[in-house]
């Protein structure tokens, strides 16, 4: 069963306000200076920032469900420009129902590319 | 400079209590786009916790957290984290491997409460990108 995909917006404010709320000051996800120096193409969104967006989309598929398990690799980076925003899409799809336990194959993308592998949740609907 | 080997199956000290708020939560959640309207903090609040431990164990082993990019991470529930909850983290370094001069550091953190039960089981890749 598909369920309906979700769309989210990212932008460099609300990585200011996710360093601050998380306590994760990775200047990669600040300063596109730092970011280019190991590497990566400019600032990039906390990969647990993205994972955050999957995980809201989990709570409205599952309103008031208990999560038992949630991982996923961050297999390709979001980045973030300095003006406007990036979309990132979150599509999911019940995989097994058993012992009151719901799967949840996730497919999380941005500009087409999926972000993240494998993300899959476990919940107690 | 490649992360030392000798490191993997070291457990790293708890770190220091700390008190989930109803704001923190709020602020975490507002953070992601969402509304707060109390109960249980989301899913990935966790990483709150496990960061913190993260942060010690690189500044223990001097690493710079730049230099960090997050390659994979899982949660294993034993019950939600709430307002009120006294939370603790203990990081263990699972494994380490070097690839194209990464260092990969698999890393595992159990985040217990006040009274010393799991709450949570978290498991982190770090993938530390060497120097250019």
């Amino acid at each position: 069963m598909s369920l309906p995909t979700r769309t989210f917006t990212i932008t460099r404010a609300d990585l200011v306000r996710y360093a601050e709320a998380s306590g994760d000051h990775n200047p990669i996800h600040q300063d596109d200076e730092v970011a280019r120096s190991v590497g990566l193409p400019g600032v990039i969104a906390h990969g647990m920032y993205t994972m955050a967006l999957a995980a809201r989309a989990v709570g409205d598929w599952f309103p008031g469900a208990e999560v038992v398990s949630f991982g996923c690799k961050f297999t390709s980076p979001v980045v973030v420009p300095a003006d406007g925003g990036v979309e990132v899409e979150v599509a999911g799809e019940v995989k097994g129902d058993a012992d009151g336990l719901t799967t949840v194959a996730l497919t999380v993308t941005s500009g087409g590319q999926k972000v993240l592998g494998m993300p899959k949740a476990v919940v107690r609907a | 400079m490649p992360v030392d080997q000798s490191l993997v199956g070291r457990t790293f000290p708890p770190t220091r209590p700390h008190e989930v708020s109803e704001q923190q939560v709020r602020a975490f959640v507002t953070a992601t786009g969402g509304q707060y309207d109390g109960g249980p903090a989301p899913a990935t609040f966790p990483i709150v916790l496990a960061f913190d431990a993260m942060n010690a164990f690189l500044e223990a082993e001097a690493i710079d957290l730049f230099r960090i990019v997050h390659g994979e991470q899982k949660f294993a529930y034993e019950r939600p984290v709430v307002p009120g909850d006294v939370l603790s983290a203990t990081l263990s370094v699972a494994s380490l491997r070097q690839i194209g001069g990464n260092d990969i550091i698999g890393t595992t953190s159990e985040i217990t409460d006040a009274g010393g039960a799991v709450v949570c089981r978290t498991s982190a890749t770090l993938v530390h990108r060497g120097e250019q």
